[in-house]
C-alpha cells in the first residue's frame, strides 16, 4: 500500500472558558495514494478540525501527520511552502469562501499569483482557461463575479482554486452540503472524474452517509473527537460494528418505502460536551448496550481483521450480535 | 377520496414584484388534503414550496408577494377572502407552521417557556388562569421531550434539536388541524432528525393533525408522507400517493432526475445521473413545458405548448409523453 498521508495518535485540544475541549483525540489512519477516505459524524464531532489539522491550518496538540513520510508539524519554512502547494482544501460554503470583489479569473488565478508560479500574464490566463474547462465552467463566465453565479458554479470555482496548483492531496470539507440534490450530483461526478484524471487523494468530510458511501474507499466514523470505526466503505455499510455506526445507519431516511411504518431504533439523548470528558467510552451515555465497565474504561481501537477497526469493548460480544 | 377535504388549494398563482422583474413563484397549483393526512411538497430551492406554504397562512411579504388567482379553502372557507382580523383566529390556532430554521425562529430575549405560553394567552377562548397555562406548558414540554426545568432558559442555551422541539411545541400548543412544516429537520443532525421525525409522527397520530411537509429530502418524504407533490418552477409536475411516486413505473422526467441524483445506499452505481443544467430563472420562465430546457426527452412541441396533466387514479403527471396506461 502506497500511503500518501497518515496520522499517528493525532490530537487537537482547544482551551475553552470552562476547560479543555477535546476536538480531535487520538486519531489514527492512513490514506493510500489515489484513494478517498470519507469522514462522517454529526456536528461538533471534530471532523472539520481534523481536516484543518491535516493541512496544518491548525497545529496539532500532540501526535503527527506524515505526508509522504514526513511530519508536517516539524517541516521547515521551505518544506512547508512545498506542502502548501501539494495539499489543498475545498470549503463547505461556496457563498462565503469566495471574495465577492474578485472575478472568476482572479479567484482561480490567485493561488498561482500568491505562490509566484507563472511565467507571464498570458501564462496565467491560459492556465485559468484550462482550469475552467476542467471544472466545467463556461469560458464566457471568466469575468463574472461570484454573486452572479449559482451555488454549483461557485463550488466549481472553489474546486478550480484548489486544483490549479496541481495538488496530490485535497481535503473536501462538506463540499456539496450547501447544494441542491441535482447540483450535488453534478459536483460529485466532477470530483470523481477529476480524481481519476489527476490521480488525486481525497479526504472527504461530510455528514451525509449516502454521499460518503458513494465517493469513499474507506470510511472513518467520528464521535466526539474519537474515530470510533474505520473500515472499507462497503464493509462499513454491510457489517457495521460500533453501536454508534449502527445507529447512524438506522437513522438515515431512505428514499424508498422499505423502512416505512417499521419501528426503528432511535438514539436517545444528544451528543455530550467535548469539554473535559472523563474516562470511559464517550458514546456510553447514549449507547443502548452500554455496561458499567464502558463508563470506566476507555475502549481500545481494535483491529477486527480485513482493515476493519472499531473502538468498542463489546465488539465480538453480545452487542455485536444484536 | 370521500367527504369534504380539510384543505383544498385550487389553481393558485403567486407572484413577487421585485424592482423591475416579476417573479413567477407559484404557477397554478392545486391539491387537496384530508384530515390526518400528510402531503409532502418536494423540490429544489426556488421551486415554490415555501411560497405555497406562506400563501396558505397569507404570510407573504407585504407589497412584494401577491396572490394573483386561485382559492385556498380550509374547512370550506376561502382563506383568501378573510379579513386580516378574521385570519388571526386561524393562524396558530387552526393552522400553524414550523419554520425552517429553529435557530432564528425563536425570540432570543424571551425565555422559551414564555414563548410557548404566548400561544395559550393569544388564543385563550377558555379564559384559562395563569396557573392553568403554566400547567399546559409543562405538559407540552413533556410531550415534545424537553425537561420542564428548562422552560425558563433562553433559546441560546438550547441545542439545535431542543430548539426545534420548542418550535414544534409552539406550533402544536393549540392542537391545530393543519400543521405546515417547512423543512423541519434540514438543520439537524441525522440522529436528532430521527428523534424529531419520530416525535412528530407520534404527535400527528395522537391529535389526528393533517400536515404539509415541505422538504427536499426524498428519504424524509418516504417515511412520513401519504401523498407526494413534486414541484418544479412553481408547478406541481407529479403528484400521487407515496406508492405511486416511489414504486410506480411511470414518472415525470424531473422526478426521475431527482431520484437519479441521490447516491443510492444499496446499489454500487459508480456515476450519478444528475439533471443537466439549472432551474430556470423564475422571472423569465421558458415557454411551453418549464422543464423542457433540461429534459432529456424534450421535443419541439414541448417548447411551444404547455403540457397537459395525465392522470391514472391517484397518480398524475404533467408531461405529454407519459403514457399512464402503460403504467399498469
Amino acid at each position: 500500500m502506497n500511503v500518501l498521508i497518515e496520522t499517528k495518535n493525532l490530537k487537537k485540544y482547544f482551551s475553552a472558558p470552562s476547560g479543555i475541549l477535546h476536538a480531535v483525540d487520538g486519531v489514527n489512519f492512513q490514506i493510500p495514494k489515489g484513494s478517498t477516505l470519507g469522514i462522517v459524524g454529526e456536528s461538533g464531532c471534530g471532523k472539520s478540525t481534523l481536516g484543518r489539522v491535516m493541512l496544518r491550518l491548525l497545529d496539532a496538540t500532540e501526535g503527527s501527520v506524515l505526508f509522504e513520510g514526513k511530519d508536517i508539524m516539524k517541516m521547515s519554512r521551505g518544506e512547508m511552502k512545498h506542502f502548501r502547494q501539494k495539499a489543498q482544501m475545498i470549503f463547505q460554503d461556496p457563498y462565503a469562501s469566495l471574495d465577492p470583489r474578485m472575478t472568476v479569473s482572479e479567484l482561480i488565478a490567485e493561488p498561482l499569483v500568491s505562490n509566484h508560479i507563472y511565467k507571464n500574464r498570458a501564462d496565467v490566463y491560459q492556465q485559468v482557461r484550462k482550469m475552467m474547462d476542467t471544472v466545467g465552467l463556461a469560458s464566457r463566465l471568466i469575468n463574472s463575479y461570484p454573486h452572479e453565479l449559482d451555488g454549483g458554479r461557485r463550488q466549481r470555482i472553489g474546486i478550480g482554486r484548489a486544483l490549479i496548483l496541481k495538488p496530490d492531496f485535497v481535503v473536501c470539507d462538506e463540499p456539496v452540503s450547501a447544494l441542491d440534490v441535482s447540483i450535488q450530483a453534478q459536483i460529485l461526478n466532477l470530483l470523481m472524474d477529476l480524481q481519476d484524471d489527476l490521480k488525486l487523494t481525497y479526504m472527504f468530510i461530510t455528514h451525509d452517509l449516502s454521499v460518503v458511501r458513494h465517493i469513499s474507499n474507506q470510511i472513518g466514523v467520528m464521535y466526539l473527537g474519537k474515530c470510533v470505526e474505520l473500515a472499507p466503505a462497503q464493509e462499513l455499510f454491510e457489517n457495521p460494528k460500533h453501536p454508534y455506526t449502527k445507529a447512524l445507519l438506522q437513522a438515515i431516511p431512505m428514499p424508498n418505502l422499505s423502512k416505512r411504518g417499521k419501528p426503528r431504533q432511535i438514539l436517545h439523548g444528544e451528543v455530550s460536551s467535548p469539554i473535559d470528558s472523563g474516562p470511559g467510552c464517550r458514546f456510553a451515555a447514549r449507547c443502548p448496550y452500554a455496561e458499567e465497565a464502558c463508563r470506566r474504561e476507555t475502549p481500545v481501537f481494535q483491529d477486527l481483521g480485513a482493515s476493519h477497526f472499531a473502538a468498542c469493548r463489546l465488539c465480538g460480544t453480545s452487542a455485536d450480535k444484536a | 377520496m370521500s367527504g369534504k377535504p380539510l384543505l383544498s388549494v385550487k389553481d393558485l398563482w403567486v407572484e413577487y414584484e421585485a424592482d423591475e422583474a416579476v417573479v413567477h413563484a407559484v404557477n397554478g397549483i392545486s391539491f387537496e388534503l384530508e384530515e390526518g393526512q400528510t402531503i409532502g411538497l418536494v423540490g429544489e430551492t426556488g421551486a415554490g414550496k415555501t411560497t405555497t406554504a406562506l400563501s396558505i397562512l397569507r404570510l407573504l411579504p407585504a407589497n412584494i408577494g401577491f396572490i394573483r388567482r386561485g382559492s385556498i379553502e380550509f374547512e370550506g372557507k376561502n382563506l383568501l377572502e378573510l379579513k386580516e382580523g378574521e385570519l388571526l383566529s386561524y393562524r396558530g390556532k387552526q393552522i400553524s407552521m414550523i419554520f425552517q430554521d429553529p435557530m432564528t425562529s425563536l425570540n432570543p430575549v424571551i425565555p422559551v417557556g414564555d414563548q410557548v405560553a404566548e400561544m395559550f394567552r393569544l388564543h385563550n377562548e377558555e379564559k384559562l388562569p395563569k396557573t392553568e397555562i403554566d400547567q399546559r406548558v409543562d405538559e407540552l414540554f413533556e410531550l415534545v421531550g424537553i425537561p420542564k426545568v428548562r422552560k425558563s432558559e433562553f433559546p441560546h442555551q438550547f441545542s439545535g434539536g431542543m430548539k426545534q422541539r420548542a418550535v414544534i411545541a409552539i406550533a402544536l400548543a393549540c392542537r391545530p388541524k393543519l400543521l405546515i412544516a417547512d423543512e423541519p429537520t434540514t438543520a439537524l443532525d441525522v440522529t436528532i432528525q430521527a428523534q424529531v421525525l419520530d416525535m412528530m409522527d407520534g404527535l400527528k397520530k395522537k391529535f389526528g393533525t393533517a400536515m404539509i411537509m415541505i422538504t427536499h429530502d426524498l428519504g424524509v418524504v418516504a417515511e412520513t408522507c401519504d401523498i407526494v407533490a413534486v414541484m418544479y418552477a412553481g408547478e406541481i409536475v407529479e403528484m400521487g400517493t407515496v406508492y405511486d411516486i416511489f414504486e410506480g413505473k411511470v414518472h415525470h422526467p424531473y422526478t426521475e432526475g431527482l431520484f437519479g441524483s441521490i447516491p443510492s445506499m444499496d446499489s454500487h452505481e459508480k456515476r450519478l445521473k444528475p439533471i443537466e443544467g439549472l432551474m430556470p430563472d423564475p422571472s423569465s420562465l421558458p415557454s411551453g413545458c418549464k422543464f423542457s430546457p433540461r429534459c432529456p426527452y424534450c421535443q419541439d412541441i414541448c417548447k411551444r405548448e404547455e403540457p397537459s396533466v395525465r392522470c391514472m387514479g391517484s397518480h398524475s403527471v404533467r408531461c405529454r409523453f407519459v403514457d399512464m396506461e402503460g403504467a399498469v
